[in-house]
């Protein structure tokens, strides 16, 4: 098991509209591989397709050739076996869902029991720090709260492999920075793999033990930036190799926009 | 929130009270005619008066307004499932709907005399069926298409079926839709009742108690016919909102935050 790489994404092309006047070739020649409990982010200029990369390795788009690998299996497969987690930059609870029956759902979906599903949605509310809401509806807790018990969904039934699209988008940098923390403890404790798309330079430089920087239209690989910081606190983004590697992220990224 | 729920009704009741007692001064008072504008106390009196008639007025009314209610919510939600399932049939059938409910539908009222015949029922239900059907329809369709997307691709990630994102998702994003749609159109169905009354049929009929009464310068009892039909409508528009709390919970919980624009909207 330990061998065996968590994704493995071979030549991978999407192009949007095949053969008509609106055609966009998304992707082109992508080739990753993740390792078991790898934390990976994906950056790149807007509509440089880091999205639509992790809706292949997530088999919620197909590709147009190449072929995406999880933990062995196929993209369609792995999704069949619901061995993911999503979460999006819009929190995506469902208003009619109490915090409680939000996290529940997916364990729902597997025929959990009911005791054993509300045994673990308090455990995972514990995990997000947020014990005392799982009785509240969404719309009663902020954003942060909310994108919490969005992660806590994902994360309920230990998911193999967790995808986040700028899971951080829409919050203020303090509840922002606060997240990336939790993030990185909760990760750390399950030690689940995770694919991560932001924007944000300092974002991937602070979570990630890779960055993928993609240039765009067609999107493809430009670097890979390995990233060692040692275990991340609140004093890492005040370090100079922080720094260090911020500006490399921001170097590969200015080359990509120049057009190499 | 907190506040009781009597808070909330005092001052409806009192502007209420407060409007028919200056009506009743007003007439005293100015000395107008009771073939222009009757007395409350006057309609009360005849509410008395003649409530064999209007009792039996109101319940022929009420049954085609509230059968026609019924068969119109029914065909309008079954539509709106069966256009989810078929989304060409949707791109084609919602924007003619939403044409068709800008017209005005009562006026088909004598066509549909012509159509099903003057003394029965089914006329004047059909009359409140298609009132009715049009906002039911276009409400509930687009609360089973209108679901933000990144929640169908959550449920995808999940292996989650079709069947299971309508039940899980869609059917529960359209419930206030749905129960928008519910409280319009419950009150619109007296309406409807009544106008398709006006243009003939059966003489014991609420819209045909206020034309006839009306034709002999009862106006009085024309008014207490109002009366029961404006009474039966606001029954049916708090079964309505009544209908509306029980199936949407969540919306009643998070009504203040919503009031007072406090974060945590969500969407």
């Amino acid at each position: 098991m330990s061998d065996e790489l968590a994704v493995s994404i071979n030549g991978a092309d999407k192009v949007f509209n095949q053969g008509e006047a609106d055609e966009v070739a998304a992707l082109s020649g992508i080739d990753l591989d993740i390792q078991p409990g790898e934390f990976v982010s994906l950056i790149g200029p807007s509509g440089c397709g880091k999205s639509t990369l992790l809706r292949l390795i997530g088999d919620l788009l197909e590709p147009t050739a190449g072929e995406v690998t999880v933990f062995g299996k196929s993209a369609h497969e792995a999704r069949m076996d619901q061995d993911y987690g999503m979460v999006f930059q819009h929190a995506g609870l469902f208003d009619w869902r109490k915090v409680s029956a939000n996290i529940e759902l997916p364990l729902e979906l597997r025929g959990w029991s009911k005791a054993d599903r509300s045994t673990r949605s308090q455990e995972m509310l514990d995990l997000v720090k947020l014990p005392d809401f799982g009785g509240h509806y969404p719309r009663q807790l902020s954003g942060g709260m909310q994108q919490r018990v969005s992660i806590a969904r994902a994360l309920s039934f230990e998911p193999k492999l967790l995808l986040m699209d700028e899971p951080f988008g829409a919050l203020d940098e303090m509840t922002r920075e606060h997240m990336q923390i939790e993030l990185l403890r909760i990760w750390e404790e399950t030690g689940t793999t995770v694919v991560f798309v932001t924007h944000s330079i300092p974002e991937s430089a602070f979570l990630s033990n890779r960055v993928v920087v993609l240039s765009p239209r067609p999107g493809r690989v430009h670097s890979i930036i390995d990233v060692d910081l040692g275990k991340r606190t609140e004093e890492t983004r005040e370090d100079p190799a922080f720094f260090a590697t911020a500006t490399e992220i921001r170097e590969a990224l200015r080359s990509v926009e120049v057009g190499q | 929130m907190t506040r009781p729920r009597w808070a909330a009704v005092w001052p409806p009741l009192s502007v209420g009270v407060g409007g028919l007692v200056l009506w009743e001064l007003a007439i005293i008072i100015f000395d107008i005619k009771e073939f222009l504008l009757p007395k409350p106390s006057s309609i009360v009196e005849e509410l008395f008066a003649e409530w064999a008639v209007l009792r039996h007025a109101g319940w022929e009314t009420g049954r085609i307004a509230f059968s026609g209610l019924v068969l119109g919510v029914i065909a309008g939600v079954t539509l709106a499932f069966v256009t989810n399932r078929f989304r060409s049939l949707n791109e084609g059938l919602t924007p003619l709907a939403v044409a068709v409910n800008a017209t005005p539908i009562v006026a088909l009222a004598p066509i549909f005399n012509a159509w099903f015949g003057i003394t029965g029922v089914v006329s004047n239900q059909a009359v409140v069926m298609a009132v009715v059907f049009f906002p039911v329809f276009i409400n509930t369709a687009k609360g089973l298409t209108e679901v933000h997307p990144d929640e169908i691709e959550l449920m995808r990630s999940y292996a989650a079926s079709e069947w299971t994102i309508l039940r899980e998702v869609r059917i529960p994003n359209a419930l206030p839709f749905f129960a928008n749609a519910l409280r319009v159109v419950a009150p619109l169905s007296v309406i409807a009742a009544i106008v398709a009354e006006y243009f003939g049929g059966p003489q014991d009929r609420i819209g045909n108690v206020i034309t006839s009464n009306a034709a002999f310068a009862r106006y009085d009892v024309a008014w207490a016919a109002i009366a029961v039909a404006s009474a039966f409508g606001l029954a049916l528009f708090a079964g309505a909102v009544l209908i509306e709390r029980l199936s949407t919970p969540w919306r009643m919980a998070t009504q203040v935050e919503i009031i007072n624009n406090k974060p945590g909207r969500g969407k």
